[in-house]
């Protein structure tokens, strides 16, 4: 029998872990029987012959799921919209923090790590900021911003600037002398130097920062949108579970997971672009 | 020597010794090339060969004296020094003719894209590289051919000065045999003057017109200026059969084995110039009957 490559094999046992896993799951919620015996009087006025509220099956978050995605745009007021426009606010929210401290991050970064009086002077901030629980600044962001959209972006900024402000000066300040040398053997100025020598040097360093971030941002988002409400996926996880539909909460969560991939994924994209091998 | 196109004078480099106390690496250092001259300097580790480069270069700065070049002291790097460093020192991310028309286009901003294109190209060829390699990046050739790149883009901008450190250090023999054939080629017919470090005798003798030799650190100096006075072109092949040949490379053994290491440490009196002593070896026929095995002529 000719073998197969490697990549099959994991494909092949994925799909298998896959349907094990969910096969488990239906079959232990399907155990979950509800009593149907004789019941006492105080038993029936107690509620116990209706079924209790249990973890759903798979098969009903499959179907949850194909009702949702497929109108995933629909607006039936406040508290009734479509996963689609959920998600997209919270993308939204995300990318706009995200995008502001990376115009902060990377430019403050190249000058820490050209500096080491730059270095010195800021790091005491970056390490007694850097360990805050983004969540924490809520209630003063709350209170000087006095918006709750506006509150949700900047807890997204503040918690996405760390890794690319460290990982930026950690790569501009590891750029090798000799490319180094390079530059000023052929006269370039400090800008030239900077974009065409200590960037494309740098940039895989500098990436990885950035794809840790909007790791991070995606992450406090959800718990940002269940402080700040109103709209986006971690509000809806909420708002979901105070419905007590389950099966929403649990097709939310998959979808926050399989939003989070693709951002990372993106981003693994960009990496793949800027490495290179010395 | 002060009227020389690249004239050092009275060079010293000295570091902290960590104790409080001064290093001396080399001390009042003189000596002088001529336009369109091939110089060599030979000398042990620790001699501060390396160093003297950094400073022609402009990379770093002596802790006295100056470098003249056409008669002005230099002051940092410049384009008109062009420095092929021992580890190519090619811009990984870049393509090798991307790296060589980084240098052409740094050097000749004004140019056309074309044009620095095609420049390039054409250096790359003089180093024997074409084809389909030139759109490779550095991690995709062979240390041969990267320290090649690293020629092209050294030659390509036409330096006045051009700076060899130690470039086939990292080479296999024969490899570097090649290669030094390649940088013969590419520099005759030209007027490039340059200068170059190495510790490979034989490697000096087929490049150079001229070898500078230095005593052992610390304070080093440069004590001796060899001609060697075998006719160009030359071939690996063929110069061994040259009369001059082993004379120059028994001197050049000699000196290096024994007479570096007698010779170092020698403090000077104040205010002394070590200016190399000149050499000259000639035993071809015509000399040969006269005796002359060495001399010695005290410029």
């Amino acid at each position: 029998m000719e073998r197969l490559s490697e990549n099959r094999r994991a494909a092949i046992w994925s799909v298998v872990l896959l349907f094990v896993g969910l096969f488990v799951w239906e079959i232990s919620i399907s155990a979950q029987t509800v009593n149907t015996g004789e019941l006492t009087e105080y038993e029936l006025l107690t509620g116990a012959g209706t079924a209790k509220a249990g973890v759903p099956p798979p098969s009903e978050v499959v179907v949850k799921a194909w009702q949702e995605l497929s109108n995933p745009f629909y607006d039936a007021g406040p508290n009734d919209k479509g996963i689609g426009i959920q998600i997209g606010y919270s993308i939204y929210r995300v990318l706009t923090g995200y995008f502001l401290a990376a115009i902060i991050a990377i430019p403050l970064g190249f000058l820490i790590g050209m500096s080491s009086v730059a270095y010195k002077a800021l790091n005491p901030f970056i390490q007694v900021l850097r360990p805050i629980s983004p969540l924490a600044w809520m209630p003063l962001a709350l209170f000087i911003i006095q918006d709750s959209e506006a509150s949700a972006i900047f807890v997204i900024f503040i918690c996405s600037i760390w890794p690319m402000l460290l990982n930026t000066a950690f790569g501009v300040a590891g750029v090798r002398e000799d490319w180094v040398n390079v530059a000023r053997t052929h006269e370039l100025g400090a800008f030239k130097t900077a974009f065409t020598v200590v960037l494309p040097a740098a940039a895989p360093t500098i990436v990885t920062g950035m794809r840790i971030s909007i790791g991070i941002a995606w992450l406090v988002i959800v718990a940002a949108e269940m402080l700040v409400g109103g709209t986006g996926i971690g509000y809806y996880v909420w708002n979901e579970w105070n419905n007590l539909d389950l099966t929403s909460v649990i097709f939310s969560i998959l979808m926050i997971g399989i939003v989070g991939m693709f951002l990372d994924a993106a981003f693994g994209l960009l990496q793949r672009r800027v490495a290179y091998v010395e | 020597m002060a009227n020389s196109f690249l004239s050092i004078e009275k060079l010293t480099q000295r570091y902290p010794d960590g104790k409080g106390g001064e290093f001396t690496v080399f001390e009042n250092a003189s000596f002088g090339i001529e336009k369109g001259e091939f110089v060599c300097i030979l000398g042990h580790s620790g001699c501060g060969k390396s160093t003297i480069m950094n400073i022609l270069a402009g990379l770093s700065e002596p802790t006295e004296g100056v470098v003249k070049m056409d008669g002005y002291a230099i002051s940092g790097p410049s384009l008109d020094r062009g420095v092929v460093f021992q580890n190519y020192s090619l811009l990984p991310w870049l393509t090798a003719l991307k790296n060589v028309t980084f240098g052409v286009a740094a050097r000749f901003p004004d140019w056309s894209k074309q044009k620095i294109e095609d420049h390039s190209i054409a250096f790359l060829d003089k180093v024997g590289l074409s084809g389909d390699a030139i759109h490779r990046k550095p991690s995709q050739l062979s240390g041969g051919m990267r320290q090649r790149v690293s020629i092209a883009r050294a030659f390509a901008n036409e330096p006045k000065l051009l700076l060899l450190d130690e470039p086939f250090g990292a080479l296999d023999a024969l490899t570097r045999g090649t290669i030094q054939e390649e940088l013969l080629k590419v520099w005759s017919g030209t007027d490039q003057t340059v200068f170059m470090i190495t510790h490979d005798i034989d490697e000096a003798i087929l490049l150079a017109d001229r070898i500078l030799l230095m005593t052992n650190g610390p304070l080093a100096r440069v004590a001796e200026s060899v001609e060697i006075t075998i006719p160009r072109p030359r071939v690996r092949t063929d110069i061994v059969e040259h009369p001059n040949y082993y004379a120059i490379r028994n001197h050049l053994v000699q000196f290096l084995g024994k007479r570096s290491a007698e010779l170092a440490g020698q403090t000077s009196a104040e205010g002394e110039t070590h200016a190399p002593e000149t050499v000259l070896i000639e035993k071809t026929d015509h000399a040969a009957d006269e005796q002359p095995l060495l001399q010695a002529v005290k410029t």
